[in-house]
């Protein structure tokens, strides 16, 4: 595996409203290499969205530091370069919103060749077909328009157009926890094989566990606005620790029984995730957890080392 | 064997639309017996939503049209009642709770005055003061294990969680004491812990009120875990129906076979590459079976004949030529 290719240090976000000060992400460190995939696990409400749209410059960060290939990219997509836009890009949720309605497949994929300059006018048409043979969808959508396309074929247009600018690194936030497992399937296999193909670097965010088994080379569990536990996949589905990840695990609906003996047995879910307003003190995982402590409480729990790369934030583990 | 509750038979919903007539349900059959919990899967736009909006009458017509089929609950016709005897189905008959908790409660009427509506139109008593009423409702709350019953009843459904609101949906269903629940996927809007939980408790809940239940969902996971009986549905039709752990263990129809293998799994052998194609144009649905333009198994047969039901074990029949040979 290679080098950082994106590293986030203490990355914090927060929102002021009237309610108070809404911590969305409080404090967020991880590192992303080389044509790897992060998977970025939580449920609605931990951060997993704030932290892609920092990363893609929508947000300003309060705070902390992100940095792309050693480039400190902390600042607000306004001051970025149009080549660093270039080389980081975004597919998001709901294709049906995040395509303009009003242009066709062919122009919503003309749109960032002509921005960055890619290609000229007479090369515009070659390239467009290349980008559509790249997601497996026929020559003829060229002309048709998002609402009379199905939802998996407008996820792999958006997947496309993320494509147009020849990016390294691809921020996948849900893209396919709005879609049929069939369909789900035939998108998640086309993302590895175009991983591979164009050595692409993705941080995916999902709140699917089974899915992230499947497509991740490092898992990240966000819990209201903090990760609590990273590990590369194999060994994190194999020994989880932290009692989120726990209770995560034991929570999923399986389909076999040799999946059942992988969920933890002795933990059952229980409470809600707080408001990220008010954030309880210590460990901010302890009014859920049933192996709490009178320390946490009081205390939030540092991020400790277990294995090689197996890193979890839990006083019972310091 | 207990008595059958709710038997659907050869049910043919379509809708009028500009352009001629979608024809969604094509013939559907299925039944389900007393104290059963049986589970409807299938993937968007396959026609769970208005198979239970069909039973309980609810489907707005037009644009709908029943077009034909029975359904008989309680050994009476559903689609022949008038609106008095339709009432009283509603009221104490069958219940249902929706996907989208937001958009089933009222935001303008309080948890309270919601609640103690439905106990007092479903209740078989006359004359429940309003003390009593409200005592059911509080201990409809405490059923659900809400916290704080007592102040939830003067909330607005905006001042509570995802999960509450769906919490307290499941208590409005349950409080009508009806025989029959049908849950259209009661979790898909939740977090997984939370969906855990609500699904623990709702099946805690039937086992004592002892509902009989039809759960519709697109999860396979759910209904694996949940369910005594699956029916896999496909394009307005039922493709497949077994006991769970069967259909689990055995599953025979392409189509169920191809959503089991698409299904991403805990130990990570990697994921089959989907079903090829997309749901048929209700408008022009193809011919013979109407999986066929997706089936890697398909013959010429398929695509002139419609294919019955075929006996492939104990209360395991599947609708496809291949296991012609079985029966």
């Amino acid at each position: 595996m290679g080098n950082p290719i994106m590293t986030a240090k203490e990355l914090k976000k927060y929102f002021h409203t009237r309610a108070g000060t809404v911590r969305a992400a409080d404090g967020v460190s991880f590192s992303i290499r080389e044509n790897e995939t992060l998977g970025l696990v939580g449920e609605s409400g931990s951060g997993k969205s704030t932290v892609a749209y920092t990363i893609m410059g929508i947000y300003r960060a309060t705070s902390g530091a992100l940095l792309f290939r050693n480039l400190d990219i902390t600042t607000g997509s306004s001051s970025r370069s149009k080549k660093l836009k270039k080389d980081i890009q975004i597919v998001f949720q709901d294709p049906g919103s995040s395509l303009n309605p009003r242009q066709s497949i062919r122009q919503i994929l003309e749109l960032p060749l002509k921005v960055h300059r890619i290609v000229d006018r007479a090369g515009m048409e070659e390239k467009v077909l290349k980008l559509l043979e790249m997601v497996e969808l026929p020559a003829e959508y060229l002309h048709k328009y998002p609402r009379s396309i199905g939802g998996g074929e407008r996820q792999m247009v958006a997947i496309a157009r993320a494509l147009a600018t020849d990016p390294s690194f691809i921020v996948l936030d849900e893209p396919t926890s709005a879609l049929d497992v069939s369909v789900q399937a035939k998108i998640i296999n086309l993302l590895i094989q175009l991983q591979d193909e164009l050595k692409l670097t993705y941080l995916f965010i999902t709140h699917d566990l089974s899915l992230m088994r499947n497509m991740a080379s490092r898992v990240a569990i966000m819990y209201l606005g903090r990760i609590c536990e990273v590990a590369p996949t194999v060994e994190f589905f194999r020994n989880p620790l932290h009692p989120y990840t726990k209770m995560l695990l034991s929570s999923i609906p399986v389909v076999s029984k040799e999946e059942e003996e992988l969920k933890p047995k002795k933990i059952t879910s229980q409470g809600e995730i707080p408001s990220p307003v008010n954030v309880p003190p210590g460990c901010s995982f302890h009014l859920r957890c049933p192996e709490r402590m009178d320390i946490c409480s009081q205390v939030m729990p540092k991020i400790v080392s277990m294995k090689k790369d197996h890193e979890v934030s839990c006083h019972l583990y310091t | 064997m207990s008595e059958v509750l709710l038997d659907v038979s050869d049910l043919r919903v379509g809708f009028d639309v500009y352009g001629g007539t979608l024809k969604v349900l094509n013939g559907l059959n299925f039944y389900l017996e007393e104290g059963e919990k049986v589970g409807l899967v299938g993937e968007t736009g396959c026609g769970k939503t208005t198979t239970a909006k069909t039973i309980l009458r609810i489907l707005p017509q037009p644009p709908a049209r029943i077009a034909g089929g029975t359904i008989l609950f309680q050994n009476k016709n559903i689609l022949g009642m008038n609106s008095r005897e339709i009432r009283a189905v509603h009221a104490h008959g069958i219940s249902m709770i929706f996907q989208d908790p937001t958009a089933s409660l009222n935001p303008v009427f309080t948890i309270g005055d919601q609640l103690m509506a439905a106990i007092k139109y479903s209740s078989l008593e006359d004359g429940l003061s309003r003390r009593e009423i409200r005592g059911r409702a509080l201990q409809s709350l405490r059923d659900v294990a809400l916290p704080d019953p007592e102040r939830i009843l003067n909330n607005y459904p905006i001042q509570l969680s995802g999960g509450m609101r769906q919490r307290i949906c499941i208590a409005m269903a349950l409080a009508t004491n009806s025989q029959l629940m049908i849950a259209d996927e009661p979790t898909t809007s939740l977090d997984v812990t939370i969906q855990d939980q609500v699904l623990r408790l709702l099946g805690r809940l039937v086992l004592e009120k002892d509902t009989s239940t039809i759960l519709i969902t697109h999860s396979l996971g759910i209904v694996r875990e949940w369910t005594q009986r699956v029916y896999v549905m496909y394009a307005g039709n039922m493709m497949e129906t077994a006991p769970t752990e069967v259909l689990f263990r055995k599953p025979l129809h392409p189509y169920t076979q191809g959503l089991m293998k698409a299904v991403p799994k805990l130990t990570g052998e990697g994921i089959a590459k989907g079903i090829g194609g997309r749901i048929p144009n209700y408008l022009d649905p193809p011919p013979g079976c109407r999986f066929h333009p997706r089936c890697a198994h398909r013959m010429p047969i398929c695509s002139q004949q419609r294919p019955p039901y075929f006996e492939a074990g104990q209360m395991h029949q599947v609708a496809c030529f291949l296991y012609k040979e079985h029966s």
